[in-house]
């Protein structure tokens, strides 16, 4: 079973090399309160990259500032390390799975192609769902699915679109705890050698999952000294440093 | 089932009720005619009325499938253009308050006696629900999915903005166009009859005008049931046939 694990994981490891962000000039101002001004951020290639922040403190404006999908925030300068666009080059998940209701799984995983007009790769569809453990539910509709298949559905298709940067905005927060934790693991496993964003309130997913961890907070905002967990995600979710420096990132978001 | 038991119980009940106030009061036959004697009507006069109910029956499918197409391509139209929208539906809210039956001598006049008017009738009748209903679904599609579908899109411009309205915005307003047409169902008689009314020479409303002016009220009674049967028929008709079609739309109300 590990073996063959090991097989499909290598069959669906990206095709697009990864790319880098750098972010310069951020700003979001909401009526008259200005969240943050003058944000920069470094998002390296080929690494997940985790963004903690207490809520209300723009984090979430930030990842769809890189989306393209935040009116709300704006940039001078958002540029990839190879010099190319970053439109139509990200994939994106959500808090919320986002499923359509009246499509089936399969379906639902494969709407980048059916939305460009494309013909979506039914294999590869296959081989993911088969990876997040819904090869039985492809032709299920989601209102059949439970909150945490729901959102492995949501992370098939995320990966589905195969694109050189990832961006996940609190993917696993809407789950309860054990399968939070089974998610992240799967995510972790999926995610190696694809540079992505995850956006996160949670200390612990993000020094389990993140190769590098930035703090968002004060007012106006500001990005931490990047700080790098020792080891590779998905770290154990039970081992006393992680818990140790958790402590502290809260103490300090407290403070 | 139980439903329908129900419905058939109310109906025996209203219908017992209808008798016994015909009884007690002792009214004429050609004021209020008892339940019975209308049956008899009916019955007798079975191959009158079905000639006149495939008239009616065929106006209100002609004008729920055109006042429905329209409907359905005008509120494609106005969520497409937003310019459209700024100037045609202040303009369609305006008209909708027109009572249409207003206008049902000047449709007989332009389009004449025969079949035309009376779907044109009920197709505008039913045009501005379905418009309405419609265009609100597609004005309301869940924000995050339209996030999603721009970011699957490269910013879900020209090509994708099509295959985002055809994919996303108009399967998520459909239950918004059920609702509309089921309004529409209700509604499309209503405009058949006003027409045959105002003037035509076959046709339930016909038929019912031609029998009260002829103290015939047994026979307005009968052609009244029959028309009211056939409105209950294509409602729930329509229901069902949307029910089927729109699976994945819960019913969240306990059928109680």
């Amino acid at each position: 079973m590990p073996a063959q694990n090991s097989d499909i994981t290598t069959a669906l490891s990206p095709d697009t090399p990864a790319i880098g962000i750098a972010l310069r000039g951020g700003a979001l101002t909401f009526g008259d309160k200005r969240v943050f001004n003058q944000l920069d951020l470094d998002v390296p290639a080929g690494l997940t990259t985790c963004l903690l922040g207490p809520s209300g403190v723009g984090k979430s404006s930030l990842l769809r500032l890189i989306a393209g999908i935040a009116p709300e925030a704006t940039a001078q300068h958002l540029e990839t390390s190879d010099g190319g666009p970053i439109v139509g080059r990200i994939a994106y998940m959500d808090q919320r799975d986002l499923l359509l209701p009246w499509l089936s799984v399969f379906d639902n995983v494969t709407l980048g192609a059916r939305l460009r007009g494309e013909t979506a790769d039914r294999a590869r569809a296959a081989l993911l769902l088969q990876r997040v453990g819904l090869a039985g539910e492809a032709n299920s509709l989601p209102a059949a699915l439970s909150g945490g298949m729901r959102q492995r559905a949501a992370l098939a298709r995320t990966l589905m679109e195969d694109r050189p940067m990832i961006l996940m905005d609190e993917p696993f927060s809407a789950v309860d705890a054990l399968t939070r934790l089974r998610l992240q693991d799967l995510a972790a496993e999926l995610l190696i050698g694809r540079t992505t964003l995850l956006v996160t309130h949670d200390p612990l997913e993000a020094l389990r999952l993140g190769h590098r961890v930035l703090v968002l907070s004060g007012d106006p905002a500001r990005i931490s000294e990047p700080l790098d967990p020792l080891g590779l995600p998905p770290r154990p979710s039970d081992d006393p440093a992680l818990h140790g420096l958790a402590a502290q990132i809260l103490r300090d978001l407290a403070g | 089932m139980q439903t329908t038991r129900r419905a058939l119980i109310s109906f025996a009940v209203l219908l017992a009720g209808w008798q016994a106030l015909v009884w007690a009061t002792g009214v004429e036959p050609f004021i209020l005619p008892g339940p019975w004697l209308v049956l008899k009507s009916l019955a007798g006069h079975l191959g009158l009325i079905g000639r006149h109910a495939t008239v009616t029956l065929l106006e209100i499918v002609l004008g729920l499938i055109f006042g429905s197409g329209l409907g359905i391509a005008s509120a494609i139209g106005l969520s497409w253009f937003p310019s459209l929208r700024r100037w045609l539906l202040p303009l369609l809210v305006v008209m909708q308050a027109i009572p249409v039956f207003a206008l049902a001598p000047v449709l007989v006049l332009w389009v004449g006696y025969g079949l035309a008017s009376k779907v044109m009738m009920a197709s505008l009748i039913i045009f501005f629900p379905v418009t309405a209903a419609f265009l609100d679904g597609l004005r309301r599609t869940e924000p995050g999915w339209l996030d999603l579908a721009q970011t699957m899109t490269a910013g879900g411009h020209g090509p994708g903005r099509w295959m985002i309205l055809r994919h996303i915005r108009i399967p998520a307003a459909l239950p918004a166009l059920a609702s509309g047409l089921r309004v529409a169902a209700a509604v499309a008689p209503i405009g058949a009859v006003v027409g045959e009314w105002v003037g035509s020479s076959v046709g339930l409303g016909y038929l019912m005008l031609h029998a009260n002016g002829r103290m015939q009220i047994d026979l307005l009674f009968a052609a009244l049931f029959v028309l009211a049967a056939m409105a209950v028929t294509i409602f729930f008709t329509l229901d069902w046939l949307l029910r089927r079609l729109l699976p994945w739309q819960p019913d969240t109300l306990p059928s109680d």
